[in-house]
């Protein structure tokens, strides 16, 4: 895929078929021809646009523009009209509303593209992160002494269940519903912790945001203490996070010279204060039982659940833990209102969503975007394209929690339900794309590899689960695999899910779902053929296991 | 340092502090940006943070505000420098070695012409 300026999307439900949405294909693409406009203006057919009566459908983008019913003779027009002097064509415009599939949040986005929308990151890479005036310029800390001074706990709760915010650290659930938990949970002291240990392969979005705006995640925590009745906090950081480690330091200190942390905070009687917990390095320490034992001083490994830690958790006391991500959405929720929030993203997953670009593309690095785009706005318009004219095979999520994502699904919209609708993840927000020349098998060998050295061996299923399959994919990679193992990690995959105790063993095994289920015949061939297509694989005949 | 006891309190100091950074922008002083995250630090931003600091006083240059702030997310273009002279808008420029970095002092700081090989949309 290249980089292009702009793309037009033709609906190929059955009924724009039967209305000409192929001639319609064809026209515009000889169309752009003659225009010259072929190498800028991307064109692709997407089955799940439509509206009746008004088939075949054709959509603009970044433009968001929706033209229909479209027929051949119109296109010239539509063309040269819009594509070529950038004019609408409104007598052929349509409303975007009550159109189904992915047009509806479409119209939520108008004018959004292909900017991007930062609302976690607002201030990161503007302002100077050691400097707390800095970050009270730009509306800093105005949240938490409003809550304090004029808004109630249970008020500061509905107001982020009404906003829809989920949680990013990978599960995506509902904030608000959390902090109502842990505000309605019986103990003399609640704890809140921020989790910063950020160890999911691919992922670095919370370190940009621990660097470049420290001051949110501190405003954002006792927003949540205040609204939970917690007094105290700690912000759990991955070990090798050093910078972050010593930015959130000094924000620490800064705001404890300001009488922003610790006693009468704005003059109330709300007390707070706030610890930085280093992590050791191990990837289990994201899972929030496991990092609560790790804050106790026991070895990292995960607590058997119920009881919840919004129950019981830290010091067996009431505890709430979100992640950076999740956090830095609040002080904006606060200041601007849940109806703003809503208003951005998609109706079941508000707000934006920060990915981690990485891979074949052109462009590597990190944007923020409003829930719903897809990986192919994603790839075209953010990354640039492909690199080296590659084409897209796949994209992994990142993470335990993170999926294998085919070409075939790069026009599902990214949000929580559309994705676990299809049978996929949204992970840690890493977005690692892959070209052709990426083995499928090599993909999930790499992963399982990370998970059996990962995994904290506490329960078995986990511990063997991993291993074993890690094993059976490096027969594949060798030459020496049989169709007896396809079985086999089918099954490792489902016992891993059904029986692991904790999130990482329960996730581990979907790559080898996900590869079964889009890629079987490529395993195969490394199998039936002994080769692997992409010739990645040693394929040396030789056994290990 | 004061106590913020109060939103008003909250209101003075961020008052007072936009004072401080209008009459920086007014002051005809022109600021150099340094992306100062852990991308940009691997991909060399020390290096060329030091040979801005370094030209600064080698040209005895007065009036130049250097200041550092986090990644602004365009890993690939690391270490990322931006100018801002006044009354001018905001260029930012990507892979900014600190031979670049001198040019850019040089040519764009000094003499008021954009470094166009190295400029990127911000
Ligand atoms: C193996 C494993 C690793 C995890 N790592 C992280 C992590 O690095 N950061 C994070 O925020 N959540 C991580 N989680 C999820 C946490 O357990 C928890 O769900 C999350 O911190 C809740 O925050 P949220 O509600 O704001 O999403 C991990 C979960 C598992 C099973």
């Amino acid at each position: 895929m290249k980089a292009t300026r702009s793309m037009i999307l033709v609906s190929s439900d059955q009924e724009s078929m039967d209305r000409g949405a192929l001639e319609v294909f064809e026209t515009l693409q000889k169309q752009l021809v003659t225009f010259g406009l072929e190498e800028e203006i991307s064109i692709s057919m997407v089955d799940d646009i439509s509206k009746r009566g008004a088939s075949p459908l054709i959509l603009v983008y970044p433009d968001a523009v929706i033209y229909g019913p479209v027929t051949p003779a119109d296109v010239p027009f539509i063309v040269e009209e819009h594509l070529y002097k950038g004019r609408v064509v409104e007598s052929k415009q349509i409303s975007p509303y009550d159109l189904s599939g992915r047009v509806a949040w479409l119209s939520s986005r108008k004018g959004t593209l292909p900017a991007e929308h930062r609302i976690v990151l607002k201030n990161v890479g503007l302002i100077d992160p050691e400097k707390i005036d800095e970050y009270i310029i730009n509306e800093g800390y105005e949240a938490l002494g409003k809550i304090l001074r004029e808004m109630s706990p249970q008020e500061t709760i509905t107001t982020l269940k009404n906003s829809g915010l989920r949680g990013r650290g990978g599960a995506g659930f509902p904030t608000g519903l959390k902090w109502q938990f842990v505000a309605g949970a019986k103990g003399d002291k609640k704890y809140v912790i921020c989790n910063a240990d950020e160890s999911e392969p691919g992922t670095f979005k919370d370190r940009l945001v621990l660097e470049g705006d420290p001051h949110a995640i501190i405003e954002a925590m006792m927003i949540a203490a205040y609204a939970v009745g917690a007094d105290e906090g700690y912000v759990y950081i991955r070990g090798e996070y050093g910078l972050a480690i010593s930015r959130m330091g000094k924000a620490i200190e800064q705001a404890r010279e300001y009488g922003l942390l610790g006693e009468n905070i704005f003059g109330t009687d709300f007390s707070f204060d706030l610890h930085i917990h280093a992590g050791a390095g191990a990837y289990i320490c994201g899972e929030e039982t496991a990092l609560i034992e790790s804050i106790e001083g026991n070895r990292g490994e995960p607590r058997p659940r119920p009881p919840y830690p919004t129950t019981a958790g830290l010091w067996q006391k009431p505890t709430l833990v979100n992640n950076v991500e999740t956090l830095a959405n609040i002080p904006a929720i606060v200041r601007n209102g849940p109806e703003w929030y809503k208003s951005i993203g998609t109706h079941s997953s508000p707000g934006t969503k920060v990915y981690t670009i990485l891979g074949n593309v052109n462009v590597t690095g990190l944007i923020e975007v409003p829930m719903g785009i897809t990986l192919r706005e994603v790839i075209s318009i953010y990354a640039k394209g492909m690199k080296d004219g590659g084409s897209f095979k796949l994209a992994q999520t990142g993470g335990s929690s993170g999926s294998i994502i085919p070409a075939s699904l790069q026009d599902t919209p990214m949000d929580f339900d559309s994705f676990s609708k299809a049978g996929v993840s949204l992970g840690s927000g890493a977005l690692l794309i892959a070209n052709e020349e990426t083995c499928v098998v090599d993909l999930a060998k790499v992963l399982l590899n990370f998970f059996r050295n990962e995994s904290c061996g506490k329960c078995n299923p986990c511990r063997i689960g991993n291993q074993r399959s890690f094993e059976i994919l490096t027969n594949i990679s060798e030459g020496v695999g049989t169709l007896q193992d396809l079985k086999d990690l089918q099954m490792l995959s489902d016992q891993l899910y059904e029986l692991s105790n904790c999130g990482l063993g329960q996730t581990a095994g979907s790559p080898l779902k996900d590869i079964l289920a889009h890629f079987k015949a490529e395993v195969e061939a490394h199998i039936k053929l002994k080769v692997c297509p992409a010739g990645v694989c040693p394929m040396s005949g030789h056994r290990t296991y | 340092m004061p106590s913020i006891k109060s939103l008003d309190d909250l209101k003075k100091i961020r008052e007072e502090a936009l004072k401080k950074q209008q009459l920086k922008e007014t002051s005809g002083k022109t600021e150099v940006v340094v992306g100062m995250g852990t991308v940009g630090i691997a991909a060399g931003a020390r290096e060329t943070l030091k040979a801005i600091l370094d030209m600064i006083e080698s040209e005895d240059l007065s009036d130049i505000i250097v200041r550092q702030t986090g990644n602004i997310g365009l890993d690939s273009f690391e270490p990322i420098v931006q100018v801002n002279l006044t009354g001018e808008s905001k260029v930012t420029y990507g892979k900014v070695s600190p031979e670049i970095a001198r040019r850019i002092m040089k040519e764009h700081v000094m003499g008021g012409e954009i470094v166009t090989e190295y400029q990127i949309e911000g």
